[in-house]
């Protein structure tokens, strides 16, 4: 059964399973590409958590709590040594 | 406690690339702009701030000092919100970098500086000279304000560098003798963590404290030499 909609223009969610390896290497990954995916995930946060009319302190809380999970990630290599085990 | 009390400030570096510069970065992306006049609580918020902000700041200045109103305003945003950042757990903070506070502060005090000597050459030659100071005490001044000039910007950045340094060094401490006290006596870890809590409120102060003091002494600088 071919598909009518060709594979390029298809959301993420209709892709089917068996053709997603296609569909990741059909993304563009050229560095204007790689900018406006983060331009466009920037955006859609922005736009559903801050820039709506009562805006509330969870738009920036979340955007504070992955900060601190990043760093977490980034330091657990010396934080590992401080667990509280008897052999490290 | 760390196995080095110290791995807190080390740069943060992963695979050899530099993670610093996306955190240097990361601030500005707290900071929305919009061409809107009424726009959302967050940008509306800010905007307010920054008026307050600006007119306590500016008012001082002249025309052509006014000029650096926008300098100004980025490096209190920029040194505020970088250490206030830099109170979340496990997060870096680049004010605690010595280069970066000196690469802050000596273009901004040199450019005061040579500000005042192209335009106002007589005047900004005539601080070195405190009024009415008797005559035999005159060649010893000139040098101790002279000494004291090129002090200005080393002051500005250790300023900055340790008083943060100092306040994560202290939190970092005390933190970990509460978590040692826990086992051995509650009473003295609740005291300790009663100063804890008072040191990381003091530490918010400390925060925004700098910020201030160190746009409000460059504009100092700068309002000597416009």
């Amino acid at each position: 059964m071919a598909s009518v909609v060709p594979l390029k223009e298809k959301k993420l969610l209709e892709v089917k399973l068996g053709e997603l390896p296609s569909w990741i290497l059909m993304r563009d990954f050229t560095p204007s590409g790689i900018a406006g995916a983060f331009q466009r995930g920037y955006y859609r946060y922005y736009n559903k958590y801050v820039n709506v009319k009562k805006g509330s302190i969870a738009g920036l809380s979340m955007v504070l709590a992955a900060y601190v999970f990043l760093n977490y990630c980034r330091s657990y290599k010396e934080l590992k040594h401080e667990r509280l085990r008897k052999y490290h | 406690m760390n196995e080095n009390l110290f791995t807190s400030f080390i740069t943060p570096v992963i695979l050899g690339l530099p993670l610093v510069t996306l955190i240097v970065l990361f601030p500005s992306l707290l900071f929305p702009t919009s061409n809107r006049l009424v726009s959302n609580r967050f940008v509306t918020l800010q905007q307010w701030m920054l008026q307050l902000v600006s007119k306590q700041m500016m008012s001082i200045h002249n025309s052509k000092g006014q000029t650096w109103t926008l300098m100004l305003m980025s490096l209190i945003l920029f040194i505020g919100s970088t250490n206030l950042l830099g109170l979340l757990p496990h997060s870096f903070t680049p004010t605690t970098q010595l280069s970066m506070n000196l690469g802050m502060a000596i273009p901004l005090w040199a450019g005061a500086v040579i500000t005042g000597l192209r335009n106002k050459t007589k005047a900004s030659l005539a601080h070195f000279l405190p009024q009415g100071t008797p005559t035999p005490l005159i060649p010893m001044l000139v040098i101790i304000e002279t000494i004291s000039l090129f002090i200005q910007p080393m002051a500005l950045a250790v300023r900055l560098t340790a008083n943060i340094t100092a306040g994560h060094l202290l939190i970092h401490l005390i933190g970990g003798a509460t978590l040692a006290l826990m086992s051995i006596s509650t009473t003295t870890a609740l005291i300790t963590f009663t100063i804890l809590i008072l040191l990381t409120i003091l530490e918010f102060a400390v925060a925004m404290i700098q910020a201030y003091v160190f746009t409000l002494l460059v504009s100092l600088y700068l309002h000597d030499n416009t």
